[in-house]
């Protein structure tokens, strides 16, 4: 719960995009440089950063326990924009996958094979900027990805991208696969 | 809160997927799932390869959904046969069909009733230890040609498993009664058959590649005639079928390379080889004269595609041609079928026979309040798990629907309590289930397999 608030924090309502579908330029094209570091911000705060409430997020990942906690000062950064297009940015370890990281953080990521790249459900549309320094994906994760729902030219599955220096700061759209209806619309 | 008190049928990745959604968004969901064998999962046990057991990592969820305090698992009922549907209608607010398809689609040509001609759906039951398919015993023995009709995946499992070195299967959780007749397996040529093109194929990348690597055997270089049909229509193609083209040629190629070798004298080549065949519907199966457990050939009609064009679906026309395979056996695979429950059509459910599925939208079954489906009993006897996944989440969101616009009978329901002196059988419990996992993990532990499964109900039984 307490990582919904962070959210909402971290995603004012101007940056709140319905994230995507389909096409690389919806999900990604139009957030420019200004609007990334109006998150980085958002996020940051003038007051310094919302994270050093670290504890929240170390109570999240002992439950889970398949992430590990970054060394001070070698912190590095993702951004999942979730299917209601909250934008949620976490501080993670070198090393750690995006869907373990994604689970470790109760964010809505299936991963029905258990990370072994053996079905799609973890697919992530990849800012375009970010895609590129990545290695290319192999036969195995190809194949997966020809299955996957709403396949996009910077298409991952999250199990297979392990977070690096390079990879610092990048930004990662889930696709919006079903709705997802809360009682309070229908009052 | 008065408890929304739910049932299930059915607990493969469909029941569990619409449970789980079910039990994270209802906060007083009750919900219980009945299943007709004492052992959870579905075809996740019952169907995915023993060589896949990287697919069945999805247990690992089920477990958790299994593991939540308002879930009750209720094995060994069979719905229609040891409980009456009318029995859940009365006790629950709602009841979701996810059982799956049990039976399989018929060819309707002569001979396909010969004991020389098994289902597909049969065939994986029996390695994979259904306990009704226990006994089938290919005679593998007897036979060298076997064809494949049909080009899905599971056609794909049952090449690979009939082609396989039995020894790489040996460590996996297939039964050992499969085991041991496949050790005796004589079989040397598969030819798997579709009645379109190359570009109409049902399997996916990953597991034609799985195929071509597959040690020991060779795919016999696609025949030139199958080229010559899809050739015109590379260019315009998606990325998943431009892959599978280029799969197929390199394979080709590698092939090639190795019969060209191996007619200058460098290396012999796998004794094993399997082949994709393609424009051909069978037209007879034939008996073989001197064992009546075997077939002598299969006969085939040569077909064309129409298609209006490449975005188009294509459909096949017979040429009256025909062509015949030598045959030994044959199995079936052009997919399962899903049947009506008993008791079904008394409380007004339809059920489409045309194609073997419980008409819905979005999982609703119109006119029929309260009562939903879900998986291959929704949408017909297709998907991988990943689509039944986010197939079941968006039944899960149709039941919310119904439950937030009020179209749901939310009053008081005994839910277990009311059916428990109605039901005829031994209903398996949670833990029970846990007592025969720990007992198959065990013996399969002694034997260096992650399983050995117990292959009949009372087996299953007898440790509780
Ligand atoms: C041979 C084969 C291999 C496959 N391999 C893969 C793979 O490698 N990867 C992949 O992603 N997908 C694979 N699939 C697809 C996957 O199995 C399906 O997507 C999925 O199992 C469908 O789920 P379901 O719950 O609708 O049906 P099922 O899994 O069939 O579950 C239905 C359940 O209902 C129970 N039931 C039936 N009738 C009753 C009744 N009257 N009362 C109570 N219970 C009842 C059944 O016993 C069963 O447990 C494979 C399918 C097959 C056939
Ligand atoms: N490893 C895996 O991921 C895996 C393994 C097994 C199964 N599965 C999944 O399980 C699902 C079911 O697989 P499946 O192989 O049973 O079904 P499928 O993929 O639907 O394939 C059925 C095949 O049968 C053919 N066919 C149907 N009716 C026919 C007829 N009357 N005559 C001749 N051919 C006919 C179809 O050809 P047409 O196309 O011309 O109709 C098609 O080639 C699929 O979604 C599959 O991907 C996945």
């Amino acid at each position: 719960m307490t990582l919904r608030l962070i959210s909402k924090l971290a995603s004012p309502s101007a940056l709140r995009r319905c994230a995507l579908a389909s096409s690389k330029s919806q999900a990604f094209g139009t957030a420019s440089l200004l609007q990334r570091s109006a998150i980085r911000n958002a996020v940051s705060g003038p007051g310094g950063n919302i994270y050093t409430a670290r504890s929240l997020h170390t109570t999240a990942i002992a439950h889970h326990g398949h992430v590990h906690k970054p060394n001070p000062g070698e912190e590095l950064h993702v951004t999942f924009i979730t299917k209601e297009g909250e934008q949620i940015q976490l501080e993670v370890a070198e090393g750690d996958n995006l869907l373990d990281i994604a689970q470790a953080h109760n964010m809505d990521m299936e991963g029905a094979c258990g990370g072994s790249c053996a079905c799609s459900t973890c697919h992530v549309i990849v800012d375009p900027d970010y895609y590129d320094k990545m290695e290319e994906p192999d036969d195995d994760e190809n194949d997966m990805l020809d299955l996957a729902f709403g396949l996009t030219e910077t298409s991952r599955l999250g199990c297979q991208i392990k977070m690096t220096k390079e990879l610092d700061g990048v930004r990662v759209a889930l696709p919006a696969m079903t709705r997802n209806l809360q009682a309070r619309d229908f009052q | 809160m008065v408890p929304l008190k739910l049932a299930i049928v059915g607990s493969g990745p469909a029941g569990f997927y619409t449970a789980s959604r079910l039990l994270e968004k209802v906060p007083n969901a009750v919900v219980d799932m009945y299943e007709a064998l004492p052992v959870p999962f579905g075809l996740s046990r019952f169907g995915v390869a023993p060589d896949h057991p990287e697919v069945k990592n999805c247990q690992d969820k089920f477990v958790q959904v299994a593991e939540a305090p308002h879930f009750r698992f209720v094995g060994n009922v069979c719905i229609g046969r040891d409980l009456t549907l009318k029995s859940l209608k009365d006790n629950y607010n709602s009841v979701v069909f996810a059982y799956g398809s049990s039976q399989d689609r018929l060819l309707n040509v002569p001979g396909e009733e010969l004991p020389g001609v098994f289902s597909a759906r049969e065939f994986v039951g029996w390695y994979n230890g259904v306990p009704e398919l226990r006994a089938l015993n290919p005679p593998l023995q007897d036979a060298e040609d076997v064809v494949i009709v049909g080009n899905g995946n599971v056609a794909l499992d049952v090449a690979r498993i009939l082609l396989a070195d039995p020894t790489r299967l040996k460590s996996t959780d297939i039964g050992e009664h499969a085991y041991d007749v496949l050790r005796k397996s004589k079989v040397k040529n598969v030819r798997i058959v579709g009645r379109r093109g190359l570009l109409q194929s049902a399997f996916t990348n990953k597991e034609i590649r799985e195929l071509i690597n597959e040690p020991g055997t060779m795919m016999k270089p696609l025949a030139d005639v199958y080229i010559n049909h899809y050739k015109p229509f590379v260019p315009f193609l998606e990325r998943p079928i431009k892959r599978l083209v280029q799969i197929v040629e390199k394979a080709r190629t590698n092939s090639n390379d190795q019969i060209a070798k191996a007619n200058q004298g460098q290396g012999s080549l796998p004794s094993k080889q399997w082949s994709l065949e393609y424009l051909l519907s069978p037209q007879r199966f034939y008996a073989s004269s001197s064992n009546p457990n075997i077939l002598s050939s299969t006969l085939f009609e040569v077909n064309t595609l129409l298609q209006k064009d490449i975005k188009s679906p294509s459909v096949c026309r017979g040429t009256g041609e025909t062509k015949s395979f030598k045959t030994e056996l044959a199995f079936r695979s052009i997919g399962y079928k899903s049947l009506p429950l008993p008791g079904s059509a008394e409380l007004g459910i339809p059920f489409d026979e045309q194609s073997g599925r419980i008409p819905n939208e979005l999982g609703r079954i119109a006119g029929v309040p309260g009562f939903y489906v879900s998986g291959w009993v929704k949408n017909g006897p297709t998907g991988v798990i990943a689509k039944t996944m986010w197939d079941a989440f968006e039944v899960a969101e149709t039941v919310l629907e119904d439950l937030y616009s009020h179209k749901l009978d939310t009053s008081s329901k005994p839910g277990y309590e009311g059916v428990l002196p109605e039901i005829k059988s031994q209903p398996v419990s949670w833990t029970d289930w846990l007592k025969i996992d720990q007992e198959e993990t065990s013996r399969g532990a002694a034997q260096g397999k992650p399983r050995a499964k117990f292959t009949s109900v009372n087996d299953m039984l007898s440790v509780l």
